[in-house]
């Protein structure tokens, strides 16, 4: 009995010794990029605005949290517009958008504007659509309504169900710009809020045709080719894919405090590398 | 009175004032900043016009009927619904059934509207999109069917609350002449209890027409005029939420406002007419005893 007591006491030793040496080299590795946020003390970040930030955001939020729990982070979407606004009413401390701020916005909030990642932004359809490429006129007249059914593009005979983004939207700015080259969107058109929910929305509809980011994309919905250049990371990065934006952290007057903090880890190569990770394209 | 209880009474007042004058400020606070519509003569053009910022249309009434689509479909749906629950609860199975199904349904009156959502999109969505094989399956149909399932339970409690307010005696008496079920409820219990009956359903109407998440998540939110239940539509209160992200100067975020008075008189009507029958209700009751 009592030699199986100093038993069982020893091994739970070795296992902690173990857990204890297994937890300082997670905590060396991890520190590598995150020393910046050591003795921070009891602080709250609030960030809000672009919905395909939101991936990269979450992850480095975690890693600062683990790293440094006194340190807060909160994320909302919510759409480039309205990151923007929320930074320029001194709302959030960070606005993030998916589109360059427009002189006006910088004027009047006095944005200063941080660019982390590059990033594409492609039309998707389901993985069961027989559709796997357009060309730009096609993909604008299913935008503006005057193609409505799969059949005329060599799909099955259903009507196509038009999917795209609401106003404050970054992801709809840039497609609509460059890849719908301005041209109309169908007031027939569903409105998601954000890129997750354009995803899941097209995801579960096989005749639904919307757009996301780029980094977004994966065997659940389909990049469609267009006009011959299928969208993914190396035609964005190499610019033989044209509908790309960078992915901008906007803040009200020079970034400091925390806020600096954070995005300086998204700019530092631990953090680029998430952004990798994440399927956007580093800009360092 | 001594000085203690008038201050209390002045606590009191004023906090009473403060609640109901809240509702008067949100009025007045909407008209205000909505007022740039009234005098440019924007307002006619808005309540009636289409919405297409692009080319400067910002009409909200494919928004107003699809307002008023889904909800009434809501209702529409509900009704039935509830009548018959609330007929086995009250009627059939007043025993223990009756009173688990009672605890059910008032649990259900405090399931989050986004869980409804949810429930919505995975399930809803795309079995009437293969049921019917037309469009997305994010329509007005889906919307309603997923809104009535919101309101019912309010509907339901209203209508076996208004039930128990029929004099037993008069209950009694069906029995005593040999009536049956069927008879004691269409003769006796829905001709004494349809006041009470449309105030659950006037509330409850007002709760799909106030309520945004199942909308904005199950109902497609697009812009143009609904032609059928399997169009997709956007509510009032989706289209606020979507257009509030829009800048602050422009026309487009002003019809928030003018939506936002949409919705007021819609409800005010509403629970005024709630009102109206139940007074009425009261009325009787107190003139019969």
């Amino acid at each position: 009995m009592e030699n199986n007591n100093i038993n069982y006491s020893i091994k739970l030793m070795g296992l902690m010794i173990f857990t204890s040496v297994f937890l300082m080299q997670t905590g060396i590795c991890n520190a590598k990029g995150l020393d910046m946020f050591k003795g921070v003390k009891q602080q709250v970040l609030r960030i809000s605005g672009g919905t395909a930030h939101i991936p990269v955001m979450k992850e480095a939020a975690k890693r600062i949290m683990q790293f440094n729990p006194e340190i807060q982070i909160t994320i909302a979407g919510g759409g480039s517009g309205t990151g923007i606004r929320q930074v320029g009413e001194g709302l959030v401390d960070i606005g993030n958008s998916g589109r360059h701020p427009t002189k006006t916005e910088i004027k009047k909030y006095k944005l200063k504007i941080y660019k982390w990642a590059i990033d594409g932004v492609a039309a998707v359809t389901n993985p069961k659509n027989r559709v796997k490429a357009l060309s730009t006129k096609q993909l604008q007249d299913i935008f503006s309504g005057k193609i409505v059914n799969w059949k005329d593009l060599g799909g099955v005979d259903r009507q196509i169900d038009v999917y795209t983004r609401d106003k404050s939207s970054g992801t709809r700015a840039v497609f609509w710009k460059k890849a719908l080259k301005k041209s109309d969107i169908t007031d027939k058109a569903n409105v998601v809020v954000s890129n997750g929910a354009m995803k899941t929305a097209i995801r579960n509809d096989p005749f639904g045709i919307g757009y996301v980011s780029v980094g977004f994309i994966d065997n659940h919905v389909t990049a469609i080719t267009l006009d011959g250049i299928k969208p993914d990371m190396d035609s964005v990065k190499s610019g033989r894919y044209k509908i790309a934006r960078g992915l901008y952290s906007n803040t009200k007057g020079e970034a400091k405090g925390l806020a600096k903090k954070f995005i300086d880890y998204l700019l530092s190569p631990d953090g680029q590398k998430l952004v990798l990770n994440k399927g956007f394209i580093p800009v360092k | 009175m001594n000085f203690k209880e008038k201050i209390a009474k002045f606590i009191f007042f004023s906090s009473s004032i403060l609640s109901a004058g809240v509702i008067f400020f949100i009025l007045g606070f909407m008209i205000i900043l909505a007022f740039p519509v009234f005098s440019k003569g924007l307002f006619f053009d808005m309540l009636t016009g289409l919405w297409s910022p692009d080319h400067g249309l910002f009409g909200i009434l494919p928004m107003i009927a699809g307002t008023v689509c889904i909800a009434g479909l809501a209702v529409f749906i509900s009704i039935p619904i509830s009548l018959g629950c609330s007929c086995f609860i009250f009627l059939v199975n007043p025993g223990r059934t009756g009173k688990f199904f009672k605890k059910i349904v008032e649990a259900m009156t405090a399931v989050p509207t986004v869980i409804y959502g949810f429930t919505g999109i995975f399930l809803l969505v795309p079995l009437v999109r293969n049921l019917f094989q037309h469009g997305s399956g994010m329509c007005i149909l889906s919307s309603a069917i997923m809104l009535a399932l919101l309101i019912s339970p309010t509907m339901i409690l209203f209508f076996i609350q208004s039930f128990s307010l029929v004099p037993k005696n008069y209950l009694n008496a069906v029995d005593a002449l040999g009536g049956n079920m069927s008879q004691k409820f269409l003769y006796v219990i829905i001709p004494n209890a349809w006041r009470g009956m449309i105030t659950g359903i006037i509330l409850s109407s007002g709760r799909a027409l106030g309520d945004t998440l199942i909308s904005l998540m199950i109902s497609g939110n697009s812009t143009a005029f609904p032609g059928s239940v399997m169009d997709s539509a956007r509510t009032l209160t989706a289209h606020i939420a979507l257009v509030i992200a829009a800048d602050f100067d422009s026309i487009e975020f002003k019809t928030i406002f003018l939506s936002g008075i949409c919705l007021y008189v819609m409800t005010c009507t509403g629970v005024i007419l709630a009102r109206i029958t139940m007074k009425k209700q009261n009325f009787q009751r107190n003139n019969e005893i």
